[in-house]
Parts: structure tokens; sequence; C-alpha cells
């Protein structure tokens, strides 16, 4: 499905600031994996996203999505693999644009944009529909301005809109880290649901422990741009917050200390 | 006053005029969230263009046309300097404004050309203020339906989001370059049609012409926005908007006409529209960092402190 090789990338190279963000990452996900990825502040997350995304080229090593690879593809053209949820609610959606104009666009993903009506007519029923499944009341709202929903209707709505055309590779930046607990939940149980019922294959980072063991099916773990623990199936089932913290201990020799980290973990 | 009163229809003829130019600004401005100063260039570019092809014996609506296409290709300049070249895109538009001095001077030959009404063909003149004015309606109405259409098309949405949310445009695979480069050849082929139409209303083309201009067409989307505000529930309509855009034009120059009756120095004009304009941008900054509460607390009496228990 999604195979990462040898993969290295450095920011500011040459400068006082450098930051090897990716250290060799090679990563291979299966079809229908739900992978959870974890680790502390600078330790790759985002960058390994923005990798597969798209936003920039590896240093060197492939991404390949079903055998293509599209290491040097831009990002509107592997868009058509790729569902994107980001961290910022603000980040997914178009503002100024309706509920329904939102939807039309994602319902384009990876298709010739030409003349023909933006929004067709039996568009609006089907996504009047689907906006019913979220039960956020938004399917009312269709031609609401996506600026006056809140950050949780938000979320809820770009994760729809990165379902909508089915992608090969859903991810999920910290999605739910800028909502207030209830509606975080709220949210990770609808990204559940809609993973599942499609079996998508998902790469999602939190940085909620309990969340990366209660949600999916393979955690990995990364330090320093490499992954140092990969689990999956019932030894992943089985994990505790605690054997994460001792796990990342004994490899790196330091404490999983992050605030943010730690202040979600109750 | 009575000078005022006579000189409305031709001031509503010019601030039509204008008012197209600042549809092709707000489609930049508002849509594509570009400030595109290419526009003082490429209206300048239409007359031109217009004028000598006019003058060479063409027919009109085919000068004008190929006065759009002028226009849409001074854009799609702009558009290239910003997406292929990477210059942020007021740069990019202020070279290319510059470019288009010099071209525009080639293509007039002179610094001033008259193009009379008198011995050319032209669709609208000064001489001719009311069939003009007929003539320009019909234009604003073919032009704002026409975009309503194009904005609602799948291309146009996606103009609309790149504008919107660059980022989550590209995350829906749109090329954001591709939207950025039709909305900026849209907008600059509107302006020089602007800048084709002036030339014969005003019976000539100057290579000056469009100095300034696009603080004109910022005024002209500033007020046109101010007032279709003020209509409930369709005053957000793109439609609407524009038609709102169109206006603001007319109410500009009839402003503008009013303040010269007034008996001031016309040299002072270009200045006071700059800080009018100014004012008008930097209102919504100002209002909300403007200190109201601090300055309030400082004027009202101060307030007995409490004390006791209860407060303890």
């Amino acid at each position: 499905m999604l195979r990462l090789s040898n993969i290295y990338k450095t920011f500011n190279k040459g400068t006082i600031n450098e930051k090897k963000a990716l250290n060799g990452i090679d990563l291979e996900l299966e079809d229908g994996d739900f992978v959870t990825v974890i680790g502390g502040n600078g330790a790759g997350k985002s960058t390994l996203m923005n990798i597969v995304a798209g936003t920039f080229a590896p240093d060197c090593g492939s991404v390949e999505i079903d055998g293509d690879d599209i290491t040097l593809m831009s990002e509107h053209r592997r868009a058509k693999y790729l569902g994107r949820v980001f961290q910022d609610p603000i980040m997914g959606t178009a503002a100024g644009m309706q509920i329904i104009e939102n939807l039309a666009l994602a319902n384009r993903r990876g298709k010739f944009r030409g003349l023909l009506p933006g929004i067709r007519k039996k568009e609006k029923e089907e996504y009047a529909n689907l906006l019913k499944t979220l039960e956020l009341g938004l399917e009312s709202r269709l031609t609401t301005k996506v600026e006056l929903l809140s950050g949780g209707q938000r979320q809820a709505l770009t994760l729809l809109m990165a379902t909508l055309k089915k992608p090969k590779l859903l991810l999920l930046d910290e999605h739910t880290a800028a909502l207030d607990p209830k509606t975080a939940k709220k949210v990770l149980d609808l990204t559940n649901k809609v993973v599942l019922e499609s079996n998508l294959t998902t790469l999602m980072i939190t940085h909620n422990m309990n969340d990366a063991i209660a949600y999916g099916n393979r955690l990995i773990m990364l330090c320093d741009g490499r992954i140092i623990y990969d689990v999956k199936g019932e030894e992943k089932k089985n994990l505790t917050v605690q054997d994460l913290l001792k796990k990342f201990e004994q490899t790196t020799g330091e404490a999983l200390v992050n605030d943010k980290m730690l202040l979600s973990n109750n | 006053m009575s000078t005022f009163i006579n000189s409305l229809p031709g001031a509503t003829a010019l601030g039509m005029i204008w008012g197209i130019m600042a549809i092709g600004v707000y489609l930049t401005y508002k849509i594509l969230d570009i400030a595109d100063l290419t526009v003082d260039g490429s209206i300048c570019t239409g007359a031109v263009v217009c004028t000598v092809l006019v003058i060479g014996g063409m027919n009109v609506w085919l000068a004008l046309i190929i006065a759009f296409l002028a226009g849409a290709l001074a854009g799609l300049v702009t558009a290239l300097f910003h997406t292929v070249m990477g210059i942020p895109p007021i740069l990019a538009g202020i070279l290319t404004q510059l470019m288009l001095w010099s071209i525009n001077l080639k293509i007039l030959g002179a610094a001033n050309v008259a193009l009379s009404a008198r011995t050319y063909g032209v669709i609208i003149t000064q001489l001719l203020v009311n069939k003009s004015l007929l003539i320009l309606v019909a234009f604003l109405v073919v032009l704002i339906a026409g975009l309503y259409w194009f904005f609602g098309t799948e291309i146009g949405s996606s103009i609309r989001a790149t504008g919107c949310n660059s980022r989550m445009s590209k995350a829906q695979g749109i090329n954001i370059n591709i939207t950025k480069i039709i909305g900026l050849m849209l907008s600059n082929g509107i302006v020089a049609l602007s800048g084709a139409l002036l030339c014969q209303y005003q019976g000539f083309a100057d290579i000056n012409m469009g100095r300034g201009a696009i603080v004109i067409g910022l005024a002209a989307c500033i007020i046109g926005i101010a007032l279709t505000n003020i209509i409930p529930k369709v005053g957000k309509n793109f439609a609407v908007r524009l038609v709102g855009v169109a206006i603001g034009g007319v109410v500009y120059y009839v402003v503008f006409q009013f303040v010269i009756c007034l008996g001031i120095d016309t040299d002072l004009l270009k200045m006071l529209s700059a800080l009018v304009v100014a004012l008008f941008l930097g209102f919504p900054y100002v209002k909300k960092n403007f200190p109201i509460k601090q300055i309030k607390k400082f004027f009202s009496p101060k307030k007995k402190v409490e004390g006791g228990n209860k407060d303890a």
C-alpha cells in the first residue's frame, strides 16, 4: 500500500539551525492498516506526514503508493490518493465558502475541473444525507459559510471531505489536538467509525498515548527521526501507557517528557 | 451647483467604465486575495491597443476583444513571475506594470494619440452621453452575468477556493498555480477592456492614463462592499457584490466630480483619493486595535473602593 524507503530530511542544512528531522525511515503499510504515530516534540511526526502528502520532498529515499513512485509528484497531483485532515481546524476548509461548496470541491479531488457547474443538483441531496451521519445538524445548513462553524464541526466536515472520495490513504495530523476534550472524543470516534466502515488505510498522528493505544491496529513511535517502536495486532491491544513510557526510556535513555503528552494522559 | 448637475451623466458614464475596471480588481483583490498592481499598466494597454487598432481601420468590437486579450497577456506575465519565479504578487505586478509602460509607449508610438469619435466608429463617446450610458449598462450586465456563471463552475469554484485557503486547495487536488494564472488573466483582461472603453469615451489614449488606477479600483471595491453589506440576506451574493462594485465606481466619480465643482485644486485629487482609500483600508484594523476600553476607563469617574467583610 504505502511504502517509505530510506527517507532522510534535514532542514536548514549547513546552518546553525540545522535540524535532522528524519533519519532513515522505512515503513510499509498494508491495505486497511490504521496506524497511530506518537513521539515527542521534534521527533519528525509532522515531517513524515508532510513528505507523504508532498508538502516537501525528502532529501533522499522514496515514497510509493500501490507501487507508484510519488516521491517527486506535486502536492495537488498526489491529492487524488490522499485524504487529509490538519491539526488546525481552519486549514482543512475554505472558510469563505459554503458547506456544500466545500463538499463539492472535495468531491472533485483528482478529477479535471472544467466549465461544468461547480455543484450539480443531485449532489445536494447526497451531501445532506452524508452530513446527517455526522449528527451535528449541518444537513440543514448546507449554504452556511464554513467560517461560522465551530472547530469541532469544521474538523468533522474536513474528515467528511477527506473521505468523500475514498482515498487510498487517510492522513490525520493531530486532527483533534486543537479541540476541547469532549469534542476531540467525538471527532475521534467519528474518525474510527469512518475508517473502519470504509476500511481506509490510515496514518494518524496523535500526542495522546491513550488514543494511540485505543485506536488502530498498529502503533509506531518516532524519536529523532527514527522509528524506535513498531507494534501491531494482539501485542498492541495489550499495551499500556506505562509500557510506552518504559519503551521510550529503554531506547533513548531519557524520559518521554512533553507537557502536551503528560497533560493529556489523564 | 448647476455645473455639478450638468456633469452628472458624464461622471456616471466614466464611473461605469471605472466600475468595469473595479470588477477586474475585485477578482484579484477579494477573490484571489492578491493585490495586483499590474492593472495600472494593463488598463493603459487596453486603451493603446484599442486606439491603434481602431485608427488602423479595425472593427471596434474586434478591437475590444483584442484589447481584452492583450490585458490577459499582461496578467499572464504577472502570474508567471509569481508562480514560476516565486516573486511575491505585489512585486510581480509592479514589474509587469513597469514593463507595460515601455510596451504601451511602443504600441501607441506617442505619449498621446487622439481617437476622434467624429472620424472613427467608436461605440461610446462623451459626445453622446446617453447612448454611451445605455451601452455601458449592457456591458456591465453581460459581464456580471458571465462572471457569475464562471465563478459557479468547477474551475471558478477552485479559483475561489485558492483565494480562501491555498493549502486546503492543494490538499483537494487543485493546481493553485493554474487557478492563480486564470484569475490574474481574467482580471487584467477585464481591466484592459475598461481601458479600451475609456479611450473611446474620452476620445484619446494617453500613456499616463493608468496611473493610480489600482487606487480607484480599490476605492470602488470598498464602496461597493460597504453598500452591499447594507442589503440583508443577498448582500453577500457574488452577483450583487459585482453590481455593488460597479455602482461603487459611479459613486466614486460622482463624488470626484462634486469635489472638482467645489473648486479644489485638481492637482491634489490623486493625493486625496489615496488618503481616502488608505483610511478605508485601515479602518477595520484601527477599529479592532483601538484601546477604547482604556480610554473609557481613563475618562470615567473613579469608583469608590468597596471594602468590609463582604469583599474580603
